[in-house]
C-alpha cells in the first residue's frame, strides 16, 4: 500500500508561551488535518551532563535546566537526593520550608500564567487583534487585574526568596533537609500581605470560573477530547503538590492505578520514542503507548483528587466538579478554571504555614544509611514532574531520567492543536489568522515550557511555514519579532 | 639597629620590616593588594601574578618582593586593575567554571576577584578543556574543572600537613594538579582536615557531603566584597 500523501504547515514559535516551539500540521490530499505535532526543543544533553557530578550539587545544578520552574526542578532533585543520603523523614522544619517555597512557585507561576499569558485571550476573545491581545493591552483595559497579577507574583517570589535566598535560582533545599528555616522577620512581612493576596485569589477563581461557565457551548468543543488524567495524591485521596503517591484515572473517573509510590514509577509508566520529535512519549504501561498517553497539570489533578484539604480550594473545586456531574472535566480551557483553584489552594497553605511555628525550628537537616537509586515525583506547576538518578559509592552520579510536565502533556496538546486546526482550516492548504489564533490559545491553556528558557512577556515572532504533499514550501506568514 | 623599612605605597609613607613582602607590608598599613596564590602562612610561590605592583616603575609580584627602603609602590592604580582583570579573565576561560552551580560560589576568592574587578563577563572565549574529576576518597572531591594551579594545596600539603599529597604533571595548557605519583587520592594519606583543602581558593578540592549548606546571604563574600577586611572597596570602573 503506498502511504497516503500529506502536506505539512509549521507554526512557529508560538506566541506567549514560554519558550518557543514550533507547530506542524499534516494535511491529507484533500486538505484534510491528519496529524498535529508540537516541536519542543527540550533540554537533552542534561542527563549526559550531569554524570560524574556529585550528588549534593544535582538539587542546584539542576536548577539550571528551566528558567521558569527551578524551583520545581530544585525541589524534586532534593527529594531524590534525601533518598540517596538516607533521610527517611525530613524534620519537620525542613519539610515545612520546602512545602513553603513549593506553594510559592505555585503561585507564582499561576499568577504569571493567568494574568499575562492566558487573560489577553479570555478578556479580549480568541481572535481580537493580536496587538491589543497581550499584556500591555490588559493593562490599559483592565489596570487592577494586571497589578494584581503583578503583585500576586511578586508575593510568590518574596515567598520564595525568604526560603531559598533569592527569588530566582536560589538555594534553600539541600540533601536531607533545608539550609535555613524561615526567619520571623521574613515570616512578618509575608502575613502582612496575607489578607490581600486571599482576596485576589478568590477574585481569581471567580473570574476563571465564570469565563468558563458563560462560554460553555464554544469551550466544549475547542481542543477537548477524552483523556486519561495522572497526578499525584495523598493517602486520603486529596490533592497534593509536594510528595504524594501517583493516581490515574480515565476519561470517566475510573482508577487506572492509585497510591503507587515514586519508586514502582516505572511499573506504571513508560516512555515511547518518536522518530520526528527529540521528546520522549510517556504512557500509562498497561494502557500501550495508543491509549495510555495522559494529562498533567492543573487540570488533571483536579480530575484526580477527591478533595483539597484547604477550605475555600475546596469549595471552588465541588463547584467545578459540578459541571461535570463530579466526572473528570476533559475541556482543555478549564484548565484555566483548575490552575486559579490551585492558585487559591497555594495561598492558603502559605497562610496556614505562615502561622505555624515549626517554620521557626532549629533543626534542618538529617542523614541516614546511604542509598545507591533515587525516584522523586512532585506536581510542579505545569504538572507532574519525575526525576529518576543512581548514584554510586563515590557519591557520583551515574544515571539521571527526568520526565517533565511538558514531556507528558506532549501528547495531549498534539491533540488538541489537531481538533483546533480541523475546525478552523477551512478546506484550503492555508494558514489563516483564525487557525494561528486558535492554535496558540489552545496550546496556550496547557502552560508548556517549549525551550526550558526564559520566558518573554512581550509578542514573540511568529513564523508560519505551509509545505505540500512534496514537502515544499508553499505558503510562509510571519507576525511579530 | 634599626628594623624599619620605609617606603612609599600609592603614594602613602608606610613602614614594613626586613623580610616582609611588599604584599604583607602593605596590608599592614591597611592596603589590599589582589592576590591569589598567596595564602598566609604559606610559603609565597609568585606565580598568579595578580598581586603585580610597580617597584620603582618595573613590574614585580608583591608576595615574593621583600619591602626595601625607599622604594616607590604603585599597587592599586588603573593600568593594574587592568593587567589583573585580565588575569582574572584569562583564569575564567582556563577552566570550567560555572559559578551558577559550584558549592564555592559565595566564599570562592577567583568569583569574588572577578566581582571587585566589575568583571561581568570574561572578554576572551571559553577554552572549556577536559578536565578529570576524582571522587575515590569518601570525604574529599577533586573537581579539577576548577583548579587555578595556585599551589596552595601542593605548598600547605607538604609544608603545614607534611605529606606530599599534591603535585603537578604536565606542562603549559596541559598543566594538572597531581596526586602524589598515585592515581587516586584515596590512595593517599589525605584527610578532610588538611590544611590543603582549606586553603583552596576555588572549588577545586572540597569536603563531601557539605556544599551549599551555608545560605545565600551568610556566605563569606556576600556580605562583604574580598579584600574589603583591609581595605574598603572603591566602586570599580567597569569597561
Ligand atoms: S599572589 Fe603574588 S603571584 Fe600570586
Amino acid at each position: 500500500m503506498v502511504a497516503k500523501q500529506t502536506k505539512r504547515i509549521v507554526i512557529e514559535p508560538v506566541t506567549r508561551v514560554e519558550g518557543h516551539g514550533k507547530v506542524s500540521i499534516l494535511l491529507d490530499e484533500e486538505n484534510r488535518v491528519t496529524q498535529a505535532r508540537l516541536h519542543i526543543v527540550e533540554f537533552r544533553g542534561f542527563e549526559r551532563f550531569i554524570q560524574g557530578r556529585p550528588y549534593w550539587e544535582v538539587p542546584v545544578l539542576v536548577q539550571r535546566l528551566c528558567g521558569i520552574c527551578p524551583v520545581s526542578h530544585h525541589l524534586c532533585a532534593a527529594k531524590a537526593m534525601d533518598q540517596i543520603v538516607g533521610a527517611e523523614r525530613l524534620t519537620p522544619t525542613a519539610e515545612k520550608v520546602r512545602r513553603l517555597m513549593h506553594y510559592g512557585q505555585i503561585l507564582q507561576s499561576h499568577a504569571l500564567h493567568f494574568f499575562h499569558l492566558a487573560a489577553p485571550d479570555l478578556l479580549f476573545g480568541f481572535d481580537s487583534d493580536v496587538s491589543t491581545r497581550n499584556v500591555f493591552g490588559v493593562a490599559a483595559r483592565y489596570p487592577d487585574l494586571a497589578r494584581q497579577g503583578i503583585l500576586l507574583r511578586r508575593f510568590g517570589q518574596e515567598v520564595i526568596r525568604a526560603t531559598a535566598g533569592k527569588r530566582i535560582h536560589g538555594i534553600g533545599a539541600v540533601p536531607g533537609g533545608v539550609n535555613q528555616n524561615l526567619s520571623p522577620a521574613h515570616r512578618d512581612a509575608l502575613r502582612g500581605e496575607m489578607d490581600r493576596i486571599l482576596e485576589w485569589a478568590r477574585a481569581a477563581v471567580r473570574l476563571a470560573a465564570e469565563y468558563t461557565t458563560t462560554h460553555l457551548d464554544s469551550l466544549a468543543s475547542f481542543g477537548s477530547f477524552e483523556s486519561n488524567h495522572l497526578s499525584l495524591v495523598q493517602a486520603s485521596g486529596a490533592m497534593e503538590l509536594y510528595d504524594g503517591l501517583l493516581r490515574a484515572v480515565n476519561a470517566r473517573g475510573e482508577v487506572i492505578f492509585d497510591q503507587v509510590p515514586a519508586r514502582s514509577y516505572t511499573d506504571h509508566i513508560a516512555e515511547e520514542v518518536r522518530p520526528w520529535s527529540y521528546m520522549k512519549f510517556p504512557f500509562i504501561k498497561p494502557l500501550g503507548p495508543e491509549e495510555g498517553w495522559y494529562r498533567v497539570g492543573p487540570l488533571a489533578r483536579i480530575n484526580t483528587c477527591d478533595s483539597i484539604d484547604t477550605p475555600e480550594a475546596e469549595a471552588a473545586r465541588q463547584q467545578f466538579m459540578k459541571l461535570t456531574d463530579g466526572k473528570p472535566n476533559n475541556n482543555t480551557m478549564a484548565y484555566h478554571w483548575a490552575r486559579m483553584i490551585e492558585l487559591l489552594h497555594a495561598a492558603e497553605k502559605i497562610n496556614q504555614l505562615l502561622h505555624d511555628p515549626d517554620l521557626q525550628g532549629t533543626e534542618l537537616m538529617v542523614r541516614g544509611a546511604r542509598r545507591e537509586e533515587a525516584v522523586a515525583i512532585l506536581e510542579a506547576p505545569r504538572g507532574t514532574l519525575f526525576h529518576h538518578y543512581r548514584v554510586d559509592q563515590y557519591d557520583q552520579v551515574t544515571m539521571a531520567n527526568l520526565i517533565v510536565s511538558t514531556t507528558s502533556n506532549n501528547e495531549p496538546m498534539n491533540r488538541a492543536v489537531q481538533q483546533v486546526a480541523a475546525t478552523y482550516l477551512s478546506g484550503r492548504p492555508e494558514i489563516t489568522e483564525g487557525l494561528l489564533n486558535h492554535v496558540e490559545v489552545a496550546i496556550r491553556a496547557y502552560d508548556p515550557c517549549l525551550s526550558c528558557a526564559t520566558h518573554a512577556l512581550g509578542q514573540m515572532p511568529l513564523v508560519v511555514e505551509l509545505f505540500d504533499c512534496q514537502g515544499q514550501l508553499v505558503d510562509r506568514k510571519q507576525r511579530g519579532g | 639597629m634599626n628594623n624599619t623599612i620605609n617606603l612609599v605605597v600609592d603614594g602613602r609613607p608606610i613602614q614594613g620590616r626586613p623580610g616582609q613582602s611588599i604584599l604583607e607590608a602593605a596590608q599592614a598599613a591597611g592596603i589590599w593588594i589582589p592576590r591569589l596564590c598567596y595564602s598566609k602562612g604559606l610559603v609565597p610561590h609568585g606565580s598568579c601574578r595578580l598581586c603585580t605592583v610597580y617597584v620603582n616603575g618595573r613590574p614585580q609580584s608583591a608576595c615574593t618582593q621583600p619591602v626595601a627602603e625607599g622604594m616607590f609602590v604603585e599597587a592599586n592604580s588603573q593600568r593594574l586593575l587592568e593587567l589583573r582583570r585580565d588575569l582574572v579573565e584569562m583564569l575564567l576561560i582556563d577552566g570550567n567554571h560555572f559559578c551558577m552551580f559550584c558549592e564555592k560560589s559565595g566564599s570562592c576568592e577567583l568569583q569574588a576577584l572577578a566581582y571587585r574587578f566589575g568583571i561581568t563577563a570574561p572578554r576572551y572565549p571559553y577554552l572549556w578543556p577536559q578536565r578529570e574529576l576524582d571522587a575515590s576518597h569518601p570525604d574529599i572531591f577533586i573537581d579539577r574543572n576548577r583548579c587555578i594551579l595556585c599551589a596552595r594545596c601542593v605548598r600547605a600539603s607538604r609544608d603545614v600537613d607534611g605529606k606530599h599529597v599534591f603535585g603537578f604533571y604536565g606542562r603549559g595548557p596541559g598543566k594538572r594538579v597531581a596526586v602524589n605519583a598515585h592515581v587516586r587520592l584515596a590512595d593517599t594519606d589525605a584527610a578532610v582536615t588538611d590544611k590543603a583543602l582549606e586553603v583552596c581558593p576555588v572549588g577545586a578540592l572540597v569536603p563531601k557531603h557539605q556544599g551549599f549548606t551555608v545560605p545565600i546571604g551568610q556566605r563569606p563574600f556576600d556580605q562583604r566584597p574580598i579584600g574589603s577586611d583591609t581595605q574598603p572597596e572603591k566602586a570599580p570602573k567597569t569597561r
